[in-house]
């Protein structure tokens, strides 16, 4: 395997000592740029000028191009104004912003400043996951560094810019990464989705015009304003800049963390990951997270690691969220799991979503436990099919795409299960 | 305007409308469950999906603004497909156990299932079940059959004011609750019976009485304060079963008070006197009509001769043609102490003005919704008017300022702009400041009386901003109008309108007081209800109250009832009272058992029909009346038909005097510690008092005293001797206010024309 270069974006300074220390960050370039555009030596617009040259989009897994969604927002505006920062990184299979907040927590400090800056926000907010305590206390120690050095709050190093970011916690439910319940959640405010439209470049937090990022882009743009967005383009391909953080977990010999340039080939990141694990085959693999479509191992050893490739193969690349199973897996099982997470996580508020999440988990779990009828694979589809497009948010259609998938590529096995009570690894 | 295509029918739109707006008014049928026209969009339930053309998923027509020739299909095969989908979810959890509900019959659920169900329901898990709640004694909860629209949850949020309900908990596990152990108290509660479109939230005293199909639904005119509120009556066998709100944005838009709501079980009450009573020796007996009539015109009789001696004291629910015919058959004799303003002890206005002075809202309700500023003179209007307060607050939820003058800080369902709570006296002085501030402004000479009013800074703000709001009204409530001040309050408020170019409302409180001073039920003659106590009235006439529970007289009514010679009572219920101080008892037909007319509080006549059977032998009062008529071998009392009445009542209305700042009156001061009483939202009326459900919600009257005096007790003197009331040390009351709950057989001795704190 040729040399992968790794970590050139956001995790660049993840191997040195107390990386989330101000003093290694600035060691290292960290707050240039801030104190460029503080300087006025960067305009907005040309901040969104090069942001949209670096074709990066958004990392949280839906992938709408930055640049345009900052140039949504009247700067000039008047009334307050808000950057939202979405850590609330929920999605099974997704934990790269955990070790952005831990390791680089400055670079993501630096990235609000900047973009609260160019949207003309006096205020942002960092929503951090409810379970994410370390990563929580690592980022709110680098805000409160920045307010000592001077680089947080009113008049800005004589800039007459004023800037207040502020770390919230959220309390433990995957639907508050959905932007709008994100933003109900600040409220104070039972987390679930509102309907859109308006979206919140008109109507956010409070009501507000407000321009929500992930973690993992706004912690980008800092090195796209320092080396130039033609840099970071050319590090990815066509339609998608830059470098993507992927984050590989199950069947494979070291999981973890992997930034690696957009394009990479799949065969190339499960190698750095260390291969399937027990020198075993592989069999499947959901490449952005829990919500995107399984693909079989054929399909997924052809693609490349960036959104057209992968959407070719039939799946999306999401959150980057690299789920790896081996020849061994019980489809049934995982589909069981995953299926309950999303009847748990459901915000209850719509219809399809409320009802039918519950309804595939216990048609899926009655099969798992071998009580499945044959009619079920038919109704599965029907109420997958049923859910899809007619819900608030993403989540039904979330809970609804991994049954669709599953049945698509792997219905012989629930087919199995259904006449043997059994998976097809038991040999009763 | 814009046109768009509906099923291929071009309809008129505004730019912007929700398609499900446009819809609805061009008669083309959308299913939904969360939407209501009054709420807010929630786009959540998905009833309402519809296929727009060039939109790749089918959108919730609730939340989906029309654009120039949008094209929308209802009925397509991929709205249908989502609709019937959406049906399908809702009902997989839904216990479908409609043969035991009390909202089958009226069920959005079940009509919209008939039509976009499937036969049989593919889902063969088991189902939610959800654990109720009480919630208190008007509304039954059954939450397994809830479906999640949140109408009542956006009730709260939006309508009342009071967040008493919300959804905890997520996915299947979500429910609509109150916040932990809490019920619900809110005087506007029982509209989300209505809103809620399933049987998850149903009336609880009407619990399985009867099936909607079963009942006769009759439009009537609500009779519990003063808004007239459209309601219809249903009946099954022709017994009250349940009231409930008819449409009308003039007055109550879609909306019923909890009181105009549940009063009727007190129509059902089981003290109701179903037949004439006559005493004898001492003894009650039973009597045919025609004997108890006979005898009522023997015992008037020779008090006729002596008509000053003859006092009459009527419920202001009385209708229209009851007291216009009291008035004729009483006037034609000389008598004219026929009196309905049993709660006020100040009739200084009256003297000043040389003929009655009625209140009124000289504003509609639509116009007081548009106020931007809004100054509430001794009114806990909240509990007055429920329905009143929602448009106050409406405005301020606009943006009006709402600012307030009362005897004690209020808990108002709005946000206050600024308070002044004092004791009668300083609200009056600081009115006197207002109306110096405000001719300050306006560069005009200060009105004499506030010559001496020191303005501050707060005062200016309060009368710049009357002077300056395009729309702005003083609103006087009821605290005002039973205080011994009523004429200071009225004239300073009037002089401050006048001068800010504000409106003046005198909000009236019972269902026909504005109709009681058109046809005459206050007296002609310059007298009052105090003055009538003060003379030696030889007979009385009590109509359709409680008189030792209805009037601010408590002992001083009770001992000139016990010394008259004669006392006839035309009553609805049989009590020992008034089986202790009458020689008569009469039966009579309560408001849904009679056909009638209400003047509201904006001046409209508003009449009904008879919707209820009375119960027995008891009557309708004009029918009484006109019987007694003929008796007394009078003229013109050969009415048919109770619509005669009404004409010669419209036609003879008296000339009455108007709310105006330059009368001049008399001066009073306000000893401290004042006495004031104050009506419970459920203490009002007889009907009211009589309705258990009413009785055990929160808004019912406590036995006990409010005031800011650090004391376990407090004892009122009365013409009967003292009291001891419970005090409750509440520092929301002005200091030197005492406030007596009116109403209460606690506290029947209170008169408050006559009272003093005598220890604490």
């Amino acid at each position: 395997m040729a040399s992968i270069p790794l970590n050139e974006c956001c995790y660049r300074l993840n191997h040195l000592d107390k990386s989330w220390d101000i003093e290694t960050y600035m060691a290292n370039g960290g707050y240039e740029v801030w104190k460029k555009v503080l300087a006025g030596e960067l305009t907005p617009q040309e901040i969104i000028d090069e942001v949209k040259a670096s074709n990066i989009r958004g990392r949280g897994g839906a992938g709408f191009p930055t640049g345009l969604k900052w140039s949504f927002m009247n700067r000039y505006a008047p009334g307050p104004k808000y950057i939202l920062c979405n850590s609330d990184e929920g999605e099974p299979g997704t934990f790269k912003d955990r070790d952005i907040l831990r390791y680089n927590p400055h670079q993501l400090v630096e990235g609000m400043m900047i973009a609260g800056y160019v949207i003309g926000a006096n205020t942002g907010y960092n929503y951090i996951r409810g379970e994410f305590w370390e990563p929580y206390k690592r980022f709110d120690q680098a805000v409160q560094q920045a307010y000592e050095a001077g680089l947080l709050g009113k008049n800005i190093l004589g800039s007459g810019w004023d800037f207040d970011l502020y770390t919230h916690l959220g309390a433990g439910a995957y639907i508050c990464g959905e932007e709008t319940a994100l933003i109900e959640s600040i409220e104070g405010k039972k987390g679930q989705p509102r309907f859109k439209p308006p979206f919140p470049a008109s109507f956010g937090l409070y009501g507000r015009p407000t321009t929500i990022n992930n973690t993992e882009t706004l912690a980008s743009i800092p090195m796209i304003l320092a080396k130039g967005g033609k840099w970071f383009a050319d590090l990815g391909v066509p339609g998608a800049g830059g470098t993507k953080i992927f984050s590989v977990s199950g069947h494979v010999e070291k999981p973890g963390n992997y930034e690696i340039r957009m394009g990479t080939p799949f065969k190339d990141l499960l190698a750095l990951a260390g291969g399937v694990w027990k020198g075993r085959k592989l069999k499947a693999v959901i490449p952005g997270g829990s919500s995107t479509a399984v693909l079989p191992a054929e399909k997924a050893l052809e693609m490349n690691m960036d959104y057209d490739s992968i959407a070719k193969a039939g799946s999306f690349l999401g959150a980057g969220s690299v789920i790896i199973m081996d020849e061994t897996t019980d489809m049934v099982k995982a589909l069981d799991r995953l299926t309950w997470f999303y009847y748990e996580e459901s915000c209850g508020q719509c219809t399809p979503c409320r009802e039918g999440t519950g309804w595939m988990h216990r048609v899926v779990h009655r099969i798992y436990t071998g009580k499945g009828r044959p009619e079920d694979i038919d109704m599965l589809k029907d109420v997958s099919g049923k859910i899809m497009g007619r819900v608030i948010c993403g989540l039904g259609d979330a809970a609804a795409i991994p049954v669709a998938s599953f049945l698509e590529h792997f219905e012989h096995e629930f087919r199995h299960y259904i006449e043997h009570g059994c998976s097809i690894y038991d040999r009763a | 305007m814009i046109k768009i295509e509906i099923n291929g029918q071009i309809v008129e739109a505004h730019e912007g409308d929700m398609l499900i707006d446009v819809a609805d008014e061009a008669k083309i049928p959308i299913p939904r469950f969360c939407y209501h026209k009054k709420l807010s969009i929630a786009a959540n339930c998905r009833m309402c999906l519809v296929e727009v053309e060039g939109a790749p998923k089918a959108l919730p027509a609730c939340a989906t603004p029309v654009t120039d020739g949008m094209k929308v299909h209802t009925r397509s095969p991929k709205a249908r497909a989502a609709q019937k989908a959406v049906m399908e979810f809702l009902l997989i959890n839904h216990p479908l156990d409609c043969p035991i509900c009390d909202q089958g019959g009226e069920c959005e659920l079940q009509d919209v299932a008939f039509e976009y169900g499937n036969d049989v329901g593919k889902y063969s898990e088991a189902k939610r079940v959800v654990p109720d709640h009480d919630v208190g004694p008007l509304i039954a909860t059954d939450m397994t059959r809830c479906i999640h629209c949140t109408r009542c949850v956006r009730f709260g949020q939006e309508i009342s004011g009071l967040m008493e309900l919300g959804a905890v908990g997520r996915s299947e596990w979500m429910e609509i609750t109150t916040y932990v152990g809490k019920s619900i108290t809110s005087e506007i509660s029982g509209n989300i019976i209505d809103l809620c479109p399933v049987g998850a939230l149903t009336s609880k005293p009407f619990r399985f009485k009867a099936r909607a199909w079963e009942m006769v639904a009759h439009p009537s005119i609500a009779a519990h304060d003063s808004l007239g509120s459209h309601i219809e009556v249903h009946t099954y066998q022709d017994k009250v079963m349940r009231v409930v709100p008819r449409d009308n944005e003039a007055i109550n838009e879609t909306w019923l008070s909890d009181r105009d709501r549940f009063a009727y079980e007190g129509i059902n009450s089981q003290d109701r006197l179903t037949v004439p009573l006559a005493k004898s020796k001492g003894q009650w007996d039973e009597q045919e009509w025609e004997d108890a009539l006979n005898q009522t015109v023997e015992l008037l009789k020779p008090h006729l001769n002596n008509p000053d001696t003859v006092g009459v004291l009527v419920s202001p629910n009385a209708t229209v043609e009851e007291l216009y015919l009291l008035r004729k058959l009483l006037h034609a004799h000389g008598v004219k102490d026929i009196e309905t303003r049993l709660r006020q002890i100040d009739f200084r206005l009256d003297e000043a003005a040389g003929k009655p002075v009625a209140p009124g809202l000289v504003n509609t309700l639509p116009e007081i919704e548009a106020m931007e500023s809004v100054l509430l003179v001794g009114s806990n209007l909240r509990y007055e008017i429920p329905l009143l307060n929602l448009r106050v607050r409406k405005a301020q939820l606009e943006g009006a300022r709402v600012r307030v003058l009362n005897v004690a800080d209020y808990p108002f369902t709005f946000d206050l702009e600024d308070k002044v709570i004092a004791d009668p006296q300083a609200l009056v002085d600081t009115l006197k400041v207002l109306v110096r501030a405000a001719a300050e402004l306006k560069g005009t000479e200060i009105p004499a009386g506030a010559e001496d009013a020191v303005v501050s800074e707060q005062h200016q703000a309060w009368a710049k901003d009357l002077v300056e709001s395009g729309k702005a009204t003083i609103m006087v409530g009821a605290m005002a109008q039973q205080s011994p001040l009523y004429a200071d309050f009225v004239l300073w408020s009037a002089r401050l309108a006048d001068l800010t170019g504000a409106t003046i409302n005198v909000v009236p409180q019972s269902a026909n007081e504005v109709g009681a001073y058109q046809v005459g039920a206050v007296p002609a003659n310059g007298g009052n209800i105090d003055s009538m106590l003060a003379s030696d009235k030889k007979a009385w006439i009590v109509v359709g109250i409680d008189p030792e529970l209805d009037t601010v007289y408590g002992a001083r009514l009770k001992q000139a009832l016990d010394q008259a010679d004669t006392v006839i009572s035309l009553t609805a219920y049989d009590s020992e009272y008034l089986r202790s101080v009458s020689d008569i008892m009469l039966p009579i037909a309560v408001h849904t058992e009679t056909a009638g007319t209400f003047v509201n509080a904006t001046g409209d006549w508003q009449s009904f029909k008879i919707a209820s059977a009375a119960p027995g032998d008891a009557k309708p009062l004009w029918k009484i009346l006109r019987v007694l008529g003929n008796l007394l071998d009078m003229d013109g009392f050969d009415y048919v038909h109770a619509d005669e009445v009404l004409e010669e009542a419209k036609a003879q209305t008296q000339s009455l005097g108007s709310v105006q700042g330059d009368l001049a009156i008399p001066a009073r001061t306000c000893d401290k510690p004042v006495v004031l009483g104050e009506w419970s939202l459920y203490s009002v009326d007889p009907i009211v008092r009589r309705s258990e459900p009413l009785q055990k919600a929160a808004g019912a009257a406590r036995p006990v005293v409010r005031s800011a005096i650090e004391a376990d007790e407090i004892v009122l003197n009365t013409p009967a001797g003292p009291i001891t009331l419970p005090n409750e040390y509440d520092e929301s009351v002005a200091p030197g206010v005492v406030l007596v709950p009116m109403g209460l057989s606690e506290t029947a001795d209170v008169t408050l024309t006559d009272v003093s704190v005598a220890a604490s």
